[in-house]
């Protein structure tokens, strides 16, 4: 029987992959926005099977609203990178270190 | 017009018109500045001598005007009054007299001084100090006028503050004074802590209750009056330089002439006799203290002498001199003779001021060369000059005979007189060290003289007579140290085509009337302030007056009465015979006793043994302080310390913005486990 502590386990196994992809990620910002994309799907995972858990559709709709808000922040992060290669001939993380103080 | 209101004005005007001189000359322009300052100075002398004579005449009572209310804290009560009485009435004449002179005598001798209205205030200001000084009827008040004179003094020294010489000296004069004025607010508070009351005629009334009695000071128990009176002498030998404390008067000359004058020889520095004066019921209870005094004054009195038989520089040669009359005054005082103290007092003012306007005088002729080795054969040159600081010399020198006499005579005669008449140990010695410096005051004040006014003239050996005669620009109208703007050696004779010319009318006028003062404030007074009939009822008790010594005195053996007759003669005689008959002997004594010489004429080594005791561990421990205590502790380890720790703070904590995004995130992400797992641990608990 497939229960609430299976969808929160590969919650937490896609959560821990996207840290980890952002974190490790040294070459590629693309990766990082799939590694939050990663992030954000763990998070609406529980939202989903706490809502179905809870008998509660406040978590499903809240899911469907994350949906919106992650689409909206791939475009913007995408418009970003295209910037950030125009300018700098290239998209590694390393290369993204003008805020050193 | 009563005493009283003449006395508010007397006192008062002076501190109005230094306010309006000092504050507002720069508007009002300096020669309205000058008709104030010394306007209102001659108003006071000339309100001042009415109230002298009033007491002479034996109407008079001591008066004490009340002005205002000053402190009053528990015990403590002190209020601003004005007091007069026939020793303030001597003082008041005194101060206002000279110091209205010597205003108007600065019209000449400052005359092309860019900051006259300056001076003016501070001479003003110095006169109204003084005349509180004179009239104050609490220690208190008496303190603050001797404060007050001491600051003028500090600012008249270093008037001309670009010359590094004058700062120094002005300081000098101050630090000196201030280890006297330590000794005087000792004995202030003492005296309020023994006698809960700082008023002087409440003091005095109280002080032969005091006999015998004794107080612990420093650990030990010690005679309460002996301690106060000391205490209070150690203030009187600051102000007065008596030795120990003299170096700074020397070093004072550095002012202008007419302070000279003024301040440190006719008024200020007496203020230590007129203070032993004041008090003198309460040195009356003190043998011991007397005796200090008497020894004090006596030393002070050779050893001034001495060196003043050596100086070059004519205005040292008469600050020496002050310095010696001055220890007349105190041993006179020390052996209980207060009316020939503050006679001799009267009587040196006029003198020695006269010798120091007169000296003036000789300066801006010869401009402004001081050294007596570039002067010589200026007694046709300069006739009014010349006779003045004649009648001034005859007037120090004591001459008189049988009765008819210049000032000192009498005051110094009776001096002696009554220390020889005191029949003590210290008396006798005092008497014996008088009269040998009479002596020496003959000889140094009749060299002045002549190597002043007679023989040939040296004039062409001296820069400043050089710069005369060549039409340089003399851009520095200051009185230099003669000592070290010319070369070492013996000057060459001539007169290098200069033409000494006589003074202004405003120089001579005051120069006459002091010479008046001089030749006769002896010959009128004397009854009034040491004869054993007329003196007790003039001073009504002022100052301590003894009957039996002034009549001792009156009877004491002949050849004491002519003591200081015959050492006058002699010591004219050497001088004569030293600077007039045969010029070359000076050298020829130098020659033979290097040492004493250099002794003298180094002023027995006195600033060098201070140098070594006081200037260099000061110095010393200064540096110290600076160096380990300032700067190694206090700013390394507090504003060096703490730049140091945020700076090497900061090297650490700026490691950490990488400006990487990721471990921004790390970082980010960790806070947040953090803050969670502290939330979720403290929510169980």
């Amino acid at each position: 029987m497939i229960g609430l502590t299976h969808y929160l386990t590969v919650a937490a196994i896609l959560f821990t992959i996207g840290v980890l992809g952002i974190f490790l990620n040294r070459r590629n910002v693309i990766l990082m926005l799939m590694a939050i994309e990663l992030i954000l799907l763990a998070v609406n995972i529980n939202l989903v099977a706490f809502s179905a858990y809870l008998g509660d559709l406040t978590g499903q709709v809240l899911a469907m609203f994350v949906l919106t808000v992650a689409a909206a922040e791939a475009a913007i992060g995408l418009a970003i990178l295209v910037i950030f290669f125009r300018r700098r001939g290239s998209i590694a993380v390393d290369d993204a270190n003008r805020m050193r103080g | 017009m009563g005493i009283r209101e003449s006395l508010l004005l007397i006192v008062f005007l002076p501190i109005i018109a230094a306010t309006i001189a000092g504050l507002g000359g720069r508007w009002i322009g300096k020669v309205p500045a000058k008709v104030v300052t010394t306007g209102a100075l001659m108003i006071g002398a000339v309100l001042s001598w009415p109230i002298f004579f009033q007491y002479i005449a034996g109407g008079a009572q001591p008066t004490v005007v009340p002005v205002l209310e000053f402190i009053n804290s528990g015990d403590l009560k002190v209020d601003w009054a004005l007091r007069v009485d026939s020793l303030t009435a001597v003082m008041l004449v005194v101060v206002t007299s000279v110091s209205s002179l010597v205003h108007l005598y600065t019209w000449g001798y400052m005359e092309e001084d860019p900051s006259q209205s300056r001076f003016f205030a501070y001479l003003s200001l110095f006169s109204f100090a003084m005349l509180m000084l004179v009239t104050a009827d609490s220690l208190v008040q008496m303190f603050f006028g001797w404060e007050g004179v001491g600051l003028a003094s500090y600012l008249l020294i270093g008037f001309w503050y670009h010359k590094p010489s004058a700062n120094a000296a002005a300081l000098k004069a101050f630090v000196v004074n201030r280890v006297g004025d330590f000794g005087f607010s000792l004995g202030i508070f003492g005296t309020f802590l023994v006698f809960n009351t700082v008023s002087i005629p409440a003091i005095l009334h109280a002080a032969p209750g005091m006999a015998g009695s004794t107080i612990g000071f420093a650990g030990m128990r010690v005679d309460t009056m002996t301690l106060l009176c000391l205490l209070l002498f150690v203030g009187a030998m600051g102000k007065s330089a008596q030795l120990g404390l003299h170096t700074w008067l020397p070093d004072a000359m550095e002012g202008p002439t007419p302070v000279s004058a003024l301040i440190h020889a006719a008024t200020m520095v007496t203020a230590g006799v007129f203070m032993v004066c004041r008090l003198s019921p309460m040195f009356n209870v003190s043998p011991t203290a007397m005796h200090v005094v008497t020894y004090v004054g006596a030393a002070t009195c050779i050893f001034a002498a001495t060196v003043g038989t050596a100086q070059n520089d004519i205005k040292r040669v008469i600050a020496y001199s002050t310095c010696s009359q001055l220890g007349y005054m105190f041993f006179a005082a020390g052996v209980g003779a207060y009316g020939a103290a503050m006679f001799h007092l009267f009587t040196h003012a006029f003198f020695k001021a006269l010798l120091f306007l007169g000296a003036g005088s000789v300066i801006h002729a010869m401009h402004h060369e001081q050294d007596m080795r570039y002067y010589g054969a200026l007694r046709k040159e300069i006739p009014f000059t010349f006779w003045v600081m004649v009648a001034g010399t005859l007037a120090i020198t004591g001459v008189g005979f049988m009765g008819i006499g210049f000032a000192g005579f009498w005051s110094k005669d009776a001096i002696l007189e009554s220390s020889y008449a005191a029949g003590t140990v210290p008396g006798t010695i005092a008497f014996w060290l008088g009269a040998f410096a009479a002596l020496l005051t003959s000889f140094y004040s009749w060299r002045l003289i002549f190597l002043t006014f007679f023989g040939k003239a040296r004039w062409a050996a001296s820069e400043h007579i050089q710069h005369a005669v060549h039409g340089d620009h003399h851009d520095h109208p200051d009185e230099e140290h003669g000592d070290s703007s010319h070369a070492k050696g013996m000057p060459r004779e001539g007169t290098a085509g200069y033409h000494p010319h006589e003074s202004p009318l405003t120089m001579l006028i005051p120069i006459g009337l002091l010479a008046i003062g001089a030749v006769f404030a002896g010959q009128f007074f004397h009854n009034f302030f040491t004869d054993a009939e007329r003196a007790p009822e003039y001073w009504r008790g002022a100052v301590a007056f003894s009957k039996e010594l002034a009549e001792a005195a009156h009877h004491s053996p002949e050849w004491v009465k002519l003591t200081p007759t015959i050492v006058m003669l002699i010591g004219l005689w050497i001088a004569w015979n030293n600077y007039i008959r045969d010029p070359s002997a000076p050298g020829r004594f130098v020659a033979t006793l290097p040492v004493v010489h250099r002794f003298v004429l180094n002023k027995w080594y006195f600033d060098e043994l201070y140098n070594f005791l006081f200037v260099r561990p000061a110095l010393w421990l200064g540096r110290l302080l600076w160096k380990g205590g300032d700067e190694g502790t206090i700013d390394r380890f507090g504003p060096h310390g703490a730049a140091y720790a945020v700076g090497f703070g900061n090297r650490i904590t700026t490691r950490f913005q990488s400006g990487y995004l990721y471990s921004y995130a790390l970082v980010m992400l960790l806070g947040l486990i953090g803050a969670a797992s502290w939330a979720l641990w403290w929510a169980s608990r």
